[in-house]
């Protein structure tokens, strides 16, 4: 088999469907080793990796420590809160820095898009993206896709929908492109203020009504309406947005087809998905948790390889 | 150059006397468990294991994927390519055979133990080989059950074949 075709995972469009399916492949072996009673290996141990997170997140960074624990590499952290970056450093030469105590791998969150791409051109260690503002999040489309795998066994006549903030929303954009070079079909839907411009260039469906786009999909994923990251008002209220394009249990039951529930958390519950219909057997969300480390793993695994000796 | 140092009637002679060997020291089978070294060794653990079921002996059967435990990550330049691990039972105070079809440097099977030890501790571990590749060890590593012993030069390979149309071991150089 091939090694990945890239040295850094700063975005999914990268990636070949090769890739992906490698990715995938050791994913399966990892989840297997994840299952053990002792659940470590020893790969990554001569390997030192950092992981700077300039923006808040609790369930990648844990995935992501986790991950690298369970390859036994060394680990640094870093989150931004108490940081010299209030000092007027830049994120430059903060990476340099750490860089200078013999890191080999970043894991990078960054709030602007493109960080990731930014410091890959400006620095030798491998680099893996954890989510740039509002540009991708290649693990977490990596790890969706994954627990889609689960369920289907194959992509192709797939049709998988998105509902929610489009716009803001950097885990849309990485699935939009994972799925679509896995061979599935990709719709989109959410109050029209919170698309895209460039939708049609993504050749994607967007559907105005909740119920029509539901009936049309195998899979939805739910995003959060990601408040922070609004600084204008796209829609009348959080109640409105909830009546309409809220998941809830009485969408689904006037909806013939079966529909497998995603979301990549945290959820806001109440207002874009239901309770009742989060914990539903319908909803693989913890399932996605469990799989975003096992992906997580073969991605630090995969890039590894690359680092010279 | 490649050369038939075995046929498939000598390879189904071995394989009765190593099924008889284990049975000689595992009469007791209830906490005895094949253990094939992915992914070759885990034919040759099929045949010791239908073998082992003629004779009356309920032993148990996995495969043990070693590729994450490997010494040699990132020196090789090929990608070490991760095989079905299939062990649905602990390991724990159980007498394991582990089972590969040839033993050359020792390195495969002391990542072998590494990875065992995930799955609890075993009472014992044995280590039984089809081919022995004598004076290539680079560690202190040796089997109790051999098939057969072959000597070598380095760069030799040598092959073990155990599917339906070619039962033969083959050494290469």
């Amino acid at each position: 088999m091939k090694d990945l075709s890239v040295d850094n995972l700063t975005t999914i469009k990268d990636l070949s469907k090769s890739d992906i399916e490698l990715i995938f492949n050791t994913a399966d072996n990892f989840k297997k080793i994840l299952n053990q009673s002792i659940k470590k290996v020893p790969s990554l141990r001569d390997i030192t990796i950092a992981n700077l997170f300039f923006e808040n997140s609790t369930r990648t960074k844990l995935s992501f420590e986790l991950a690298e624990k369970r390859l036994s590499a060394d680990i640094i952290n870093f989150s931004s809160s108490n940081s010299s970056l209030k000092k007027g450093e830049t994120l430059l030469d903060t990476v340099k820095n750490i860089l200078a105590m013999k890191v080999d791998m970043i894991v990078l969150r960054h709030s602007s898009p493109g960080a990731s791409i930014f410091l890959s051109r400006n620095i030798d260690a491998k680099i893996i993206n954890a989510g740039d503002g509002s540009h991708e999040h290649p693990t977490q489309a990596l790890l969706d896709s994954f627990s889609i795998r689960q369920n289907f066994s194959d992509f192709k006549s797939l049709n998988v929908l998105i509902i929610g903030d489009i716009i803001h929303s950097r885990v849309a954009l990485s699935n939009i492109f994972c799925l679509q070079k896995l061979g599935a079909k990709v719709g989109v839907c959410g109050p029209s203020t919170l698309m895209p411009k460039s939708l049609k260039s993504l050749n994607v469906e967007y559907f105005k009504d909740l119920k029509s786009a539901l009936s049309w999909c195998d899979v939805a994923n739910i995003l959060r309406i990601q408040l922070e990251r609004q600084n204008l008002k796209y829609f009348p209220s959080l109640r409105e947005y909830s009546s309409r394009f809220g998941v809830t249990k009485k969408v689904l039951d006037e909806i013939k087809n079966k529909v497998i529930l995603m979301h990549p958390g945290p959820i806001n519950r109440g207002v874009e998905i239901s309770s009742d219909v989060a914990d539903s057997k319908q909803s693989i969300i913890l399932d996605q948790v469990e799989n975003g480390v096992a992906i997580r793993m073969a991605v630090l695994y995969l890039l590894a390889k690359k680092i010279k000796k | 150059m490649k050369r038939k140092i075995l046929n498939e009637k000598k390879i189904n002679i071995i394989l009765e006397r190593l099924s008889n060997e284990i049975l000689e020291n595992h009469f007791e089978t209830k906490n005895s468990v094949l253990l094939g070294i992915q992914p070759r060794g885990t034919e040759l653990c099929k045949r010791l294991y239908q073998n082992l079921k003629k004779l009356n002996n309920n032993v148990k059967m996995g495969k043990l994927d070693i590729s994450f435990y490997r010494d040699d990550f990132r020196r090789s330049d090929k990608l070490i390519t991760p095989s079905n691990m299939d062990l649905n039972i602990s390991l724990e105070n159980k007498n394991v055979i582990l089972v590969d079809d040839v033993l050359f440097t020792g390195r495969t099977v002391r990542s072998a133990f590494e990875a065992l030890l995930s799955f609890g501790r075993p009472k014992k571990i044995e280590l039984l080989v089809f081919v022995d590749r004598r004076f290539c060890r680079e560690l202190p590593i040796q089997a109790d059950y051999v098939g057969v012993e072959v000597d070598t030069l380095e760069n030799e390979k040598v092959f073990v074949k155990f599917s339906q149309t070619d039962k033969s071991v083959y050494l290469t150089s």
